[in-house]
């Protein structure tokens, strides 16, 4: 599945004014008495920009790299270029050529960290000062099934409807008021489709991880769960009724309303790149894409719109929701799991809880054309992210009045965590399901879901 | 004449050699004695010139190798230790619901190359050997997409692909009064739209050796054969594929080998859908040790690949030994 990680983005979640000086003081402390000690330099390489970076997104990292430096005089940290996808970041973790510190989705955290693949962070985490803030629902993401800390959570978003503007309004359709229900969502695409020749509606539905992870959100939507249970334990559930229904609905807008398009094998970024050339009329994807479609796609910030997820009137209806989790190599020495806390802690959680360092992100990625205000999660609590929305206000560049829909909304819905066991391979058994029901008319949904479910419980029992 | 009468320059030699000619001896550098005479007769520097063969060698093709059977036999992230597992990794591969599509599938796509790729760049050969001007140019043309890199290829493809009636495609299509036609995006076409730009972009290569060959017959069975009133279809039936056999033997063997392990193709156009319709053996191969962001289970997939690598040999040895005595006719 492929998440838009990117290390180098400013987080603009807050914290509480109170672990604001609990942190600067911890870092602070940390920092001088590691200086007076005069230890041993410790080196570690970290995670750093996306290739490709600006020379001003590189000045600026080595600035706060020197700055780090600074505090922590006998700490040496190197800047690694870094992108998480699935496939380069499954052959470096095998090769051992990742960084000290990276960063991977929610998706994978708790199934690295119990396959031995993170280094447990436990013991340093529960000393920083800020560990008993955290939304337990997010640094859940980053606990194994034994409890232990494998990482820390740095981002969350959460799934979202994302919509053309431009054409709900040549459709005919009310562009401030997008779909609240599945019923509606179904009505709009139809009519988006008849009246402007556009895919109304459009599904991942390619065979790397997000079709099935579509087709997740949708089951949460519908007040389904594809599994229950943790770690190899858990029982595999594919063929729950509310995955049935939802499976129908696809089919039925392939095949019966035919406004899905013709391209059946859109994965992450070409849906992006897709809906930012005005192609699709809605498709759903992560709340923080929007930063990827400017990078990326040129998108014309115009025609974006977002809006949450519809649920089903069902009481276990959720929204799934995903986020960044920082790691550290289970093969760093503890001197350099302590440096990497540090870094982590300066790099990845102080723009959350530090305006000062907030706002000098948000400049950073102002001078660099990037968006500023993309709607996220909060880290911490939503009191803390409207902390930390105020100290960025005046660097907001991002269509606020287009994305009120989705934050106005999103904080009345349950987020639910993507499925603990075997995620990826869950949604990888789940792939071909969606992919057959797009592209096979008389496809038997039931038996899909059945066949799946059995490659599921033994993706599940064997911890892959 | 027997196979015992035989006499080949070599064993001439020998022959020269045992009735009362020069003792015999082994080759220089390679007698036996003390290291001192080994060293002086160039032992030493025939060894230094080969350490680094040896090492290249040993590195990049033995080591893994030898690597890849011990991984089949053991289960590994390559983080942790690795637990010997036996067999188990074969007979998970085996029983992987996975397993029987991608073999059927690899099956499906050689045989469709097989049928349709295999005697075009044959005709081909034929047909521009035959044009009496500006040969070099459509030898130049036919080889032209083996030049374009594999990736930029599919990318071209992808959009001639594309499964909107505005398709470059389905445009041509649509000239001639046919529908749009779903290509890489339906379960039933997609292998064979594979196969079509899998046969474009490899054809040309086949093209040139088959010219080479063509080069080599003899002009005078030609004409041999017009005397006898042959006409085109027989002159290539009776003289051009049986002077060439030996060539369309091993290219046909080639490319059964090459078909068997198409990657490139399902990889960058389709990833094995729509619903497994385009997963292969080397994709499954793939999947298996990367299609996981995890970390895969390099143990099923060096299990997978060794079992490939059996087959690919046992069936090499089939063919070979099948076809030995049409090719030395």
């Amino acid at each position: 599945m492929r998440f838009n990680i990117r290390p180098m983005r400013p987080i603009r979640i807050g914290a509480a004014v109170a672990a604001v000086s609990l942190l600067a003081l911890a870092v602070g402390t940390a920092s001088n008495a590691s200086a007076s000690k005069k230890a041993p330099t410790v080196t570690i390489n970290v995670a750093a920009l996306i290739p490709g970076s600006t020379k001003a997104a590189v000045a600026e990292f080595n600035k706060q790299i020197a700055e780090f430096e600074q505090q922590n005089p006998t700490i040496k940290v190197n800047g690694v270029q870094y992108d998480w996808t699935g496939p380069t970041f499954a052959a470096e973790l095998a090769a051992g050529t990742l960084p000290d510190v990276f960063t991977v989705p929610f998706t994978d955290g708790r199934s690295l960290g119990e396959a031995g693949q993170l280094a447990n962070l436990t013991s340093y985490v529960k000393k920083l000062p800020y560990f008993k803030q955290f939304n337990p629902a997010v640094i859940a993401e980053g606990t194994d099934a034994k409890g232990q800390v494998i990482a820390i959570p740095t981002a969350a978003y959460a799934q979202a409807l994302q919509y053309n503007r431009q054409l709900f309004s040549e459709a005919g359709l009310n562009p401030n008021d997008p779909p609240k229900t599945w019923a509606q969502v179904e009505a709009d695409a139809k009519q988006i489709t008849q009246k402007t020749g556009m895919t109304g509606f459009s599904e991942m539905g390619a065979n790397d991880n997000t079709a099935g992870w579509i087709l997740t959100t949708l089951d949460y939507a519908f007040g389904g769960r594809m599994e229950t249970g943790v770690g190899t334990h858990a029982k595999a559930d594919f063929d729950n009724p509310q995955a049935v229904q939802a499976l129908q609905m696809l089919h039925t807008m392939r095949w019966t309303d035919n406004d899905m398009g013709s391209n059946f094998g859109l994965s992450w970024g070409t849906s992006n790149q897709a809906f930012a050339a005005g192609q699709i009329g809605m498709f759903i994807s992560g709340s923080d894409v929007y930063t990827n479609m400017v990078q990326a796609d040129n998108i014309n910030p115009s025609i974006y719109g977002l809006a949450p997820i519809p649920l089903a009137n069902n009481k276990n209806a959720g929204v799934l929701g995903g986020g960044t989790l920082a790691a550290v190599k289970p093969t760093a020495t503890p001197a350099q799991i302590a440096a990497a806390m540090k870094w982590i802690t300066f790099f990845y959680m102080s723009p959350l809880v530090n305006k000062q360092q907030a706002i000098r992100n948000a400049q950073t990625l102002v001078a660099n054309k990037q968006p500023v205000g993309v709607p996220e999660l909060p880290v911490f609590n939503e009191k803390q992210y409207q902390i930390s929305q105020s100290w960025i206000a005046p660097f907001i560049n991002v269509p606020l009045k287009q994305l009120s829909p989705f934050n106005s909304g999103i904080f009345k819905e349950k987020v639910i965590p993507e499925p603990e066991a075997a995620t990826q391979a869950v949604y990888g058994d789940l792939d071909s399901v969606v992919e057959d029901v797009l592209t096979d008319p008389n496809a038997n949904i039931k038996s899909l879901l059945q066949a799946a479910n059995v490659t599921g419980q033994s993706s599940i029992e064997s911890g892959s | 004449m027997s196979k015992t009468d035989v006499m080949t320059p070599r064993s001439q030699k020998l022959d020269h050699a045992l009735r009362g000619g020069a003792a015999i001896r082994a080759p220089r550098g390679l007698v036996l004695g003390t290291p001192a005479s080994w060293v002086r007769r160039g032992g030493l520097s025939k060894l230094l010139f080969l350490l680094p063969l040896l090492f290249v060698f040993g590195a990049f093709s033995w080591y893994p190798i030898v690597r890849l059977v011990l991984m089949s036999l053991q289960h590994t992230n390559l983080v942790q230790p690795a637990t010997w597992v036996g067999f188990a990794n074969f007979s998970a591969v085996v029983h992987d619901p996975l397993f029987p599509i991608a073999v059927r599938n690899t099956a499906e796509f050689a045989g469709l190359a097989l049928v349709f790729g295999y005697p075009i760049p044959l005709i081909a050969a034929v047909l521009i050997s035959e044009v009496r001007s500006r040969r070099g140019l459509y030898s130049a043309l036919a080889y032209l997409p083996v030049v374009i890199p594999p990736v930029v290829a599919v990318l071209l493809w992808k959009t001639f692909y594309d499964a909107s009636p505005n398709g470059v495609f389905n445009t041509v299509l649509g000239w001639v009064g046919i529908s749009a036609q779903p290509w890489i995006q339906a379960q039933h076409s997609a292998l064979p739209s594979l196969v079509l730009e899998s046969t474009w972009a490899n054809a040309g290569a086949t093209v040139i050796i088959y010219l080479a060959a063509l080069t080599g017959v003899n002009r005078e069975l030609y004409e041999a054969a017009a005397v006898d009133g042959a006409g085109v279809w027989k002159k290539v039936w009776h003289v051009t594929l049986p002077q060439i056999r030996t060539v369309l033997l091993i290219t046909m063997i080639l490319q059964i080998i090459g078909t068997a392990q198409v990657f490139i193709e399902p990889y960058l156009f389709t990833q094995g859908g729509p619903a497994n319709a385009t997963l292969t053996v080397m994709l499954l191969i793939y999947d298996y040790a990367f299609g996981n962001s995890l970390g895969g289970d390099y143990g099923k997939a060096a299990a997978l690949s060794l079992m490939l690598v059996a087959f690919l040999a046992v069936f090499s040895l089939v063919y070979l030994r099948a076809t030995r005595s049409w090719s030395s006719e």
